[in-house]
C-alpha cells in the first residue's frame, strides 16, 4: 500500500487533535484530544517501521512505549483534574486562572479583603 | 521507480482511516463528554485496525487492550468523577474556537503537505513485510530495547505513585 | 622686621581656627584668642609703622614663588610700603577695640565664640588686602572678607531681616566682585605678571584700552564692596548685624577696602584717566544722594549706613582727581570716627533696646561717656576743624578745585554742598538721641544706664584719636601726609586757608540750621520742615525698589518657572516613563490570563508558523 496514505491519515489525525485541545473546555475532553495526537504519531511510527521492513523493529517498539506513556500521562493527568476539580468544583479549564499574572493593586485590594 | 496500483490493502486502509478521522471529529466536537470518548474508542478501534494492515499484529492488540481498556474506561471514571453533566456539555469554548481550527487546519495541512510531498512514492510491501508477531517484537524488546523497558516500568511506577498522591484528600 | 610682616595677616587667622574649634579648652572664653591675636597682630605693624616712618618710601617685598597650576606662576607674600604700614595699624586698633567692645555687647549671646572667631578671620582676611603682593592674594583676602560679611551681618539668622540682609550684601557685593576678578585678569594679563609690584611699575607702559579696561573692571569691585551707587543698596540692610559689626566691617576696614585697592594700584588709574572721570562721577552722585538720604532715616544705625556710603564718596572722589594723600588721610580719620559713632550708637541701643530716633530723645544726662564721645564722633564727621575728618576733607576739596579739572570743579560744588548736608544729619543725630524730651516706653527710660568700662573705653580711645588725627596738621606739616609714599603724579597733601573757612562756614550753618529747629520744636523731626520734598530721601531715591522690580522680581519669576517647568516637563517625562512601563506591562499582562488553552494556542500558531516557513524556504 501507499506510504503516504498511511502518513495523511497520521497527519490529519494530528490536526484534528490539535483542534480538540485547543477549543474543548472540559478537562478530560482535552486529554482525549491529547490522545488523538499521541495516536497520530504512533499511526507515522508503525508506517515507517513496515515502509523500511525494520527487522528490529524499532517503529513498532517505540510505539509501545508511547503507549505506555501515554497511559501513564493520563493516569496523573487525571489524578490532576480530580484534584483540581475538588479545589474549584468545576472541570472546566478555562476557569482555572489562578497563576494568571494580575494587577498588582487588584491582588493588594483582594489580599486586603481576604484579611480583612 | 515502478507506479503502483491500488491494491486492497490500500483500500481497506483507507476505509479504516475515514472512520478513524471522522470519529476523531466526533471526539472533538461531541457535545457530551461520555459521547466523546465513546466516539474515541470507534477511532482507536479503527486505528487498531490500521495497524493490522500495516503488519504490526502486536501493536494493534496493545492498541485495543491498553487503549480502549484502560485508557478511555478511565476517561470515563474521570469523566463521571468531575460530575460532568450526562446531558448536554457546558457550551464549548467558544473563545478560542476559532483559533483552534485555523490552528488544527494550519497543522494538519502543513504535515500532510511536507509528508506527501517527501514521501509520495513511498510503498510499504505488505505481503512481503516484516510481521510485527509477539515474537519478533519481544524478541527485539529484549534484545534491543531493555533498557527503555525497564525504564518505562520505573515511569509507570512513578506515575502511579504520583496519581495516588495527588488524588489523596489532603488530610489538614 | 619686614621679613616678619606675614605674622600681620596669620596672628589673627590662626586666633580665627584657635576660636573656631579650641575654644573650649581656653582658659577665659573665646574672647581671650580673638583679642590676644589681633593685639598681637597690632604689635607687628606697629613695629612695621615704625620702620617705614624711619624709611620713607621704601618698599619693602618678601615673597616666595608658587605655581598652583601648570605654566601659571605666582609670588605670594607681603608688600609693605607706608600705606600699607598706616592701613594695617588702622585696621589692627579698629579690630582690637571692637573686639574689646564686643566682650560686653555680646555678652550672653550663644553664638558669642562664632562671632569672635569670624572677627578675628574678617581681621586677617582684611589684613591679607592690606599686606598682599600679589593680586591673586589681594583676592583671596577681598572673598573671605565677603564671606565674614555675610556670616557676621546674619549673626542674628534667626531673624528674617538678617538673613535677607546677609544674602541681599553677599549678592550686591558679588556682582562687583566679578567686575574686579576680570579686572584683575586684564591687568595681570597685561602686565605679564600678577605681582602688585610689577602691575604697578608697568602700569604706563600698558596700552592705553587694556589699562583702562582693567581699570573700570577693578573699579566695578571698589562700587561693590565700598558701597557706591549703583551697588550702594546693601550697606544700609546691613545694619541687621551686631553693631560692632557694622563698626568694623561697614565703617574701618571692608568698605575702606575698595579704596584702599585703587590706592595700591594707583598708578594704574592714573595711566587710564577714563577710568578715573567714571569714578569722579560715580562719587559724586553718590556723595550727595548718601547724604541726602541719611537726613531722612529715623533709624540711627541706617542714618551711619548712608553717612559711610557718603564718606566713601569723598574719597573716591578724591582718589578721582588724584589728591592720593588726601584720600587716605580722609580714609584714616573716616575709620576713627565711624567706628566711634558705630560703637557710641552700639551703646545708646543697648540700653535703649530700639533704633529709631523717634523713640529715643535726652540721653545725655543718663549717657554722659557716650554723648560726649558721640558728640566728637559728630564733630568730625561733619568736618569741623580741628578734628580729624575736617582737614582731609578740604584737602580733597583743594585739590579737586585746584587741580581737578571740570571734573575737580564738579566735585568740589558737590563737596561743598555735601558738607553742608553732612553736618545737618550729624548734628540731627546728636540731637534727635540726646536732646529734646524722652520720646520712648518709660519703663525702659528708667534702665537707661551708662555702658561699663569695656565698652566706654574704646570710645574714648577713639575719641582720642579723632582729636589727634586732626591735630598734627594744624602746627606741623602733615605728620600723616609723611608716613604715606604718595606715587609720582598725585597732588600733595595741602591746603588753602580761604577753602578751610569756607567750609568750615558751611559746617557750621548746617549744624546751625538744624539746631535753629530743634529751638523751634524740641521734639519734631528736622526733616519734617522739608515737607514733601522728604518724600524721595525717605525712599533713599526708590534705588532699592527699581531694583526690586528690575531684578528681583524677575529673578523670583524664573525661578518659579524653573521650578514649573522641572515640574511638568522633567518630572513629568521622568514619572511618564514609568506609567508608560506600567501601561506597557498591563497590556502585556493580558497575554498571560491564566489560561492554559491561550497558552498553548500561542505556542502552538508559531511553531506551525516556523515549520511552514522553514518547509517553504527549504522547498524553493
Amino acid at each position: 500500500m501507499h506510504l503516504s496514505l498511511a502518513l495523511v491519515v497520521s497527519a490529519l489525525l494530528f490536526g484534528i487533535g490539535v483542534y480538540g485541545v485547543l477549543a474543548r473546555r472540559n478537562a478530560v475532553a482535552v486529554l482525549m484530544a491529547v490522545e488523538l495526537m499521541l495516536n497520530a504519531g504512533n499511526l507515522d511510527l508503525v508506517a515507517f517501521d513496515a515502509w523500511w521492513r525494520d527487522t528490529m523493529h524499532a517503529g513498532q517498539v517505540f510505539a509501545l512505549f508511547v503507549v505506555v506513556i501515554a497511559a501513564a500521562e493520563v493516569g496523573v493527568g487525571l489524578a490532576i483534574v480530580l484534584a483540581v476539580f475538588r479545589l474549584q468544583d468545576t472541570a472546566a479549564i478555562d476557569e482555572v486562572t489562578s497563576l494568571a499574572d494580575r494587577d498588582p493593586r487588584v491582588l493588594a485590594d483582594a489580599a486586603a479583603e481576604v484579611d480583612g | 521507480m515502478t507506479r503502483h496500483g491500488v491494491t486492497v490493502a490500500d483500500v481497506v486502509f483507507g476505509l479504516l482511516g475515514v472512520v478513524c478521522l471522522a470519529s476523531a471529529l466526533l471526539v472533538v466536537t461531541a457535545r457530551n463528554v461520555i459521547h466523546a470518548a465513546l466516539w474515541l474508542v470507534a477511532c482507536f478501534g479503527a486505528l487498531a485496525g490500521c495497524y493490522l494492515v500495516l503488519t504490526a499484529e502486536f501493536v494493534a492488540w496493545v492498541q485495543v487492550l491498553i487503549y480502549i481498556g484502560a485508557i478511555v474506561v478511565l476517561m470515563l471514571f474521570g469523566a463521571m468523577l468531575t460530575r460532568a453533566p450526562i446531558g448536554r456539555l457546558q457550551e464549548l469554548d467558544s473563545h478560542n474556537r476559532p483559533v483552534a481550527a485555523v490552528a488544527g487546519l494550519a497543522a494538519g495541512g502543513t504535515l500532510c503537505a511536507l509528508v506527501v510531498s517527501a514521501f509520495k512514492d513511498g510503498y510499504v510491501d505488505v505481503h512481503h513485510a516484516a510481521v510485527g508477531d509477539g515474537k519478533a517484537v519481544g524478541t527485539a524488546i529484549f534484545r534491543f530495547f531493555v533498557l527503555p523497558f525497564e525504564l518505562a516500568s520505573v515511569l509507570l511506577l512513578a506515575a502511579l505513585v504520583g496519581a495516588i498522591v495527588l488524588s489523596r484528600r489532603t488530610a489538614h | 622686621m619686614t621679613h616678619w610682616a606675614w605674622l600681620v595677616p596669620a596672628l589673627p587667622a590662626f586666633a580665627a581656627v584657635v576660636g573656631l574649634f579650641l575654644s573650649r579648652y581656653v582658659p577665659g572664653g573665646p574672647a581671650v584668642p580673638a583679642i590676644v591675636g589681633t593685639a598681637l597682630s597690632l604689635l607687628v605693624a606697629v613695629v612695621l609703622l615704625a620702620d617705614a616712618e624711619s624709611n620713607p618710601g621704601a618698599v619693602h617685598q618678601t615673597t616666595v614663588p608658587w605655581t598652583p597650576l601648570d605654566g601659571f606662576h605666582l609670588s605670594i607674600g607681603t608688600r609693605i610700603d607706608g600705606l600699607a604700614a598706616v592701613t594695617s595699624v588702622m585696621v589692627a586698633i579698629v579690630a582690637l577695640l571692637v573686639q574689646i567692645y564686643s566682650t560686653a555687647y555680646m555678652a550672653g549671646d550663644p553664638r558669642y565664640s562664632t562671632y569672635a572667631a569670624e572677627v578675628s578671620l574678617f581681621t586677617a582676611a582684611m589684613l591679607l588686602v592690606v599686606v598682599a603682593s600679589d593680586l591673586f592674594e589681594l583676592l583671596i583676602g577681598w572673598e573671605v572678607m565677603g564671606l565674614c560679611s555675610y556670616l557676621l551681618i546674619g549673626h542674628y539668622w534667626q531673624t528674617e531681616g538678617a538673613r535677607s540682609a546677609a544674602v541681599k550684601a553677599f549678592v550686591t557685593t558679588r556682582i562687583g566682585d566679578t567686575g574686579f576678578l576680570f579686572g584683575i585678569f586684564v591687568l595681570g594679563v597685561a602686565a605679564g605678571s600678577f605681582d602688585v609690584g610689577q602691575v604697578v611699575g608697568r602700569a604706563s607702559a600698558m596700552s592705553h584700552a587694556a589699562v583702562t579696561a582693567g581699570a573700570l573692571l577693578l573699579l566695578a569691585g571698589v562700587v561693590g564692596k565700598s558701597a557706591q551707587f549703583p551697588l550702594h543698596v546693601w550697606l544700609p540692610d546691613a545694619m541687621a548685624g551686631p553693631t560692632p559689626i557694622s563698626a568694623l566691617i561697614h565703617a574701618a576696614t571692608m568698605v575702606a577696602a575698595g579704596i584702599y585697592v585703587v590706592a595700591r594700584l594707583y598708578p594704574v588709574y592714573l595711566a587710564a584717566p577714563d577710568a578715573r572721570t567714571v569714578l569722579g562721577v560715580i562719587a559724586c552722585l553718590t556723595m550727595l544722594g548718601a547724604a541726602l538720604a541719611a537726613l531722612a532715616e529715623d533709624d540711627l544705625k541706617r542714618v551711619l549706613a548712608w553717612s559711610t556710603v557718603s564718606q566713601l564718596a569723598y574719597m573716591g572722589a578724591g582718589l578721582a582727581v588724584g589728591a592720593w594723600t588726601a584720600s587716605i588721610y580722609h580714609l584714616l580719620a573716616h575709620a576713627g570716627f565711624k567706628a566711634l559713632l558705630f560703637l557710641a550708637a552700639g551703646s545708646v541701643l543697648r540700653s535703649v533696646g530700639t533704633n529709631l530716633m523717634s523713640e529715643m530723645g535726652g540721653l545725655r544726662q543718663r549717657l554722659p561717656v557716650t554723648f560726649v564721645t558721640a558728640v566728637i564722633g559728630a564733630a568730625a564727621l561733619a568736618g569741623l576743624p580741628p578734628f580729624a575728618g575736617a582737614f582731609s576733607k578740604d584737602a580733597i576739596l583743594t585739590a579737586a578745585r585746584e587741580h581737578g579739572g571740570a571734573l575737580g570743579t564738579a566735585v568740589y560744588a558737590v563737596g561743598l554742598v555735601t558738607a553742608f548736608v553732612t553736618a545737618a544729619y550729624a548734628t540731627r543725630f546728636i540731637v534727635r538721641t540726646f536732646f529734646g524730651s524722652y520720646r520712648g516706653a518709660l519703663d525702659v527710660r528708667a534702665q537707661v544706664h551708662e555702658s561699663p568700662l569695656v565698652m566706654t573705653a574704646p570710645l574714648v580711645v577713639l575719641a582720642a584719636a579723632c582729636i589727634l588725627l586732626g591735630a598734627p596738621v594744624v602746627p606741623n606739616s602733615y605728620g600723616v601726609a609723611s608716613w604715606l609714599d604718595a606715587p609720582t603724579g598725585t597732588v600733595p597733601l595741602h591746603l588753602d586757608a580761604a577753602g578751610v573757612v569756607l567750609s568750615a562756614v558751611i559746617v557750621i550753618a548746617g549744624s546751625a540750621a538744624v539746631v535753629a529747629l530743634y529751638r523751634r520744636r524740641p521734639d519734631e523731626d528736622p526733616v519734617t520742615v522739608l515737607g514733601h520734598a522728604a518724600t524721595p530721601l525717605v525712599h533713599a531715591f526708590w534705588v532699592d525698589d527699581v531694583y526690586e522690580r528690575l531684578v528681583v522680581r524677575p529673578a523670583y519669576a524664573t525661578a518659579r518657572a524653573m521650578r514649573l517647568t522641572d515640574d511638568s516637563a522633567i518630572d513629568a517625562a521622568v514619572v511618564a516613563s514609568g506609567q508608560g512601563t506600567s501601561a506597557v506591562g498591563a497590556l502585556l499582562r493580558r497575554l498571560q490570563n491564566g489560561n492554559v488553552q491561550a497558552y498553548v494556542s500561542g505556542l502552538v500558531v508559531v511553531v506551525i508558523a516556523i515549520v511552514m516557513t522553514v518547509s517553504l524556504a527549504v522547498a524553493r
